[in-house]
């Protein structure tokens, strides 16, 4: 039982640190241009994809580097070309936008890669299992673990102690002021939506290898992403770190107890939040609400 | 409003209900057919109770597929389990849904705006997984099965709506008729300019002591319900109900409905629903690749024509332009 109790939670953990990279950068959009990128999962699936098309050329770790920024550089023509006309508008029209796009997303890597699971091969050394007990603990699974956390470990750092980060969360509160202390809001705004879009490209290279690459791998992870960033409390990155990984553990959980139950049990929680702390976790009051 | 304007009003009104009633009979000619065309009444019907909300209140629901589903199943499961009465069954799908709304209104109304989308998307889902997961109640992915609507009996004589296509459209149209009245007068209600006076401004509504919290829930309520009753129809309609339903695409595709029709418009949804519904028919008919083109229609959408194509609005460009070509001098 304690075995099975472990195997779960540990699911749930890594599920967890993908619903942390994925709401991370929604959140990220969403703080600075009150956009909420539906298309999100759809760049997530991407990324996975396009990992495994470039891999036999630039190997696995090739593709982990090139695959995100790719995809980034996509995100970031998308912005230039049509978000961009949106701020400032009735959020539903971006809202509607994205949501065009994740169907055009959708359709068209079904079309490319084809609608049935495709396998994403990981180098050896990285398959192999920690210990015989310890059977659910993959190399490649501590390796996963061990990029997310130096990659939200490096974001952070960099919105903290970086000029531009610090401009980021400036305009995360007030973007008219930032605008006025001279900063180019407009390329600000692009950058920081390609750095959202950077983390769900990297989140799907990782997920192509644990979980298998289908057209509809980002779509799924789209909604718990929201619900994380509502736990954690929106505008608040830490939040949206904690809210992630806690309902991976939550939904981990559920399932050793009642399976059926492991997806609807992460809204009664989002539901218990709303009701006893309406912000989230670590939100502010007043923001975006 | 002016004489004239009234006597407009009322020919445009009595047009639409002539069209929607003659509707069996020009259908097939223009190469339709029937349910096509109660498609449209049922999905216009949910799309105009979605704009109570999003049109007249101004509040951005994006998870109304969710109580749209539960009236589905809940009409469905009513006929399945408890009753062969079809407006009975009707009755219950709704006010499931519209349960559902108020409990769940009654948790998200302090928030506004992406937040309030985004809350609603979020909650739409477990609704989702409920249907999708408990399979001994509602059959889970393949859906609920084995329940038809029953004819209806008056008493005097009976209409046989399982197998007369015409009899089945001319009572979805009764009770579209019925909530879109409903509807109309709640509007022309104090209630209804409250509501207006919320989505002009808010804060302004609550200095007047206006309860803006209790309005809108009121009103999502409202809208819940009736998009619910829009989902119980749809289950009467393939005497079938399946989780799809319930998913926030579902939700994104009566929005779209909406805007496309023109938000401020009291009928546009249901002619943003019509090209919806055609359009949707003819795409998977035409390609397999109809999601990217249904995709394409949403961004073109937005970016060229956010208030919406058609409608009312339409109406006002052509005659805006005919004013600007009588009168060129006057014209800036």
């Amino acid at each position: 039982m304690s075995q099975l109790i472990l195997f779960n939670v540990t699911n749930g953990f890594i599920i967890g640190a993908f619903y942390v990279l994925m709401a991370l950068g929604l959140s990220l959009i969403l703080n600075l241009s009150g956009v909420i990128n539906f298309a999100h999962g759809g760049f997530l699936a991407l990324g996975g994809y396009l990992a495994y098309t470039i891999a036999p050329f630039v190997g696995f770790w090739g593709a982990l580097i090139l695959s995100p920024i790719l995809v980034a550089l996509l995100g970031l023509a998308i912005e230039r070309l049509m978000i961009y006309r949106l701020y400032g508008r009735d959020p539903l029209y971006s809202l509607l936008l994205t949501f065009g796009l994740a169907f055009i997303f959708e359709d068209l890597t079904r079309a490319i890669w084809g609608a049935t699971g495709l396998p994403f091969s990981v180098p050896a050394f990285l398959t192999q299992p920690l210990s015989p007990d310890l059977f659910f603990v993959t190399q490649y699974r501590l390796f996963m673990v061990l990029v997310v956390a130096l990659v939200v470990g490096g974001l952070f750092l960099f919105l903290r102690f970086s000029r531009l980060g610090i401009r980021i969360r400036a305009g995360t509160f007030d973007l008219d002021t930032v605008s006025s202390l001279g900063v180019n809001v407009r390329r600000l705004r692009s950058f920081n939506f390609a750095l959202g879009i950077y983390l769900a490209g990297l989140s799907g290279v990782l997920a192509a290898g644990q979980l298998s690459l289908e057209p509809t791998m980002g779509a799924n992870l789209l909604m718990p992403s929201f619900v994380a960033i509502i736990v954690g409390g929106v505008g608040s990155l830490p939040g949206t770190l904690v809210g992630g990984l806690l309902i991976g553990v939550a939904a981990g959980l559920t399932t050793v107890f009642w399976p059926a139950a492991s997806e609807a049990v992460i809204y009664v929680m989002m539901a218990v939040v709303l009701l006893i702390r309406p912000r989230g976790l670590f939100g502010e009051e007043g923001l975006l609400s | 409003m002016t004489g004239e304007g009234a006597r407009q009003q009322l020919l445009k009104l009595a047009l639409i209900w002539l069209v929607l009633l003659a509707l069996p009979i020009w259908m097939p000619l223009v190469g339709g057919y029937l349910a096509l065309g109660t498609r449209v009444l049922v999905l216009g019907l949910a799309a105009m109770s979605l704009n109570f909300l999003l049109g007249f209140t101004g509040v951005l629901s994006f998870g109304h597929a969710a109580y749209f589903g539960l009236g589905a199943y809940g009409t469905g499961l009513a006929l399945k389990l408890l009753t062969n009465s079809t407006p009975l069954a009707l009755v219950l799908g709704a006010l499931l849904g519209g349960m559902a709304g108020a409990l769940l209104g009654a948790l998200i109304v302090r928030r506004r705006g992406v937040y309030f989308a985004m809350v609603t998307i979020a909650f739409g889902q477990v609704f989702y997984f409920i249907a999708f997961r408990w399979n001994s109640l509602t059959g889970g992915d393949d859906g609920l099965r084995g329940f038809s609507r029953q004819p209806l009996n008056f008493g005097f004589g009976s209409a046989d709506i399982l197998n007369n296509a015409t009899y089945f459209y001319l009572f979805v149209l009764a009770i579209f008729a019925l909530a879109v009245t409903a509807m109309g007068f709640l509007l022309r209600s104090p209630f209804g300019h409250t509501l207006l006076a919320i989505r002009e401004n808010e804060r302004r509504a609550r200095f007047l002591g206006i309860p803006v919290e209790r309005h809108i829930w009121l009103a999502f309520t409202i809208s819940c319900f009736f998009v619910s009753l829009a989902g119980s129809l749809n289950a009467l309609l393939n005497n079938f109900a399946d989780p799809t339903m319930l998913n926030y695409t579902q939700s994104g595709e009566i929005v779209i409905m909406v805007v496309l029709g023109g938000m401020r418009s009291f009928w546009g949804p249901l002619l943003g629903a019509a090209v919806f519904v055609v359009l949707q028919d003819y795409l998977s008919s035409l390609t397999t690749n109809w999601m990217s083109f249904l995709g394409a229609i949403f961004v073109l959408m937005v970016l060229f024509f956010p208030r919406g194509v058609l409608g009312m609005n339409f109406i006002e460009m052509i005659r805006s332009a005919r004013l600007r070509l009588r009168a060129p001098g006057l014209s800036r």
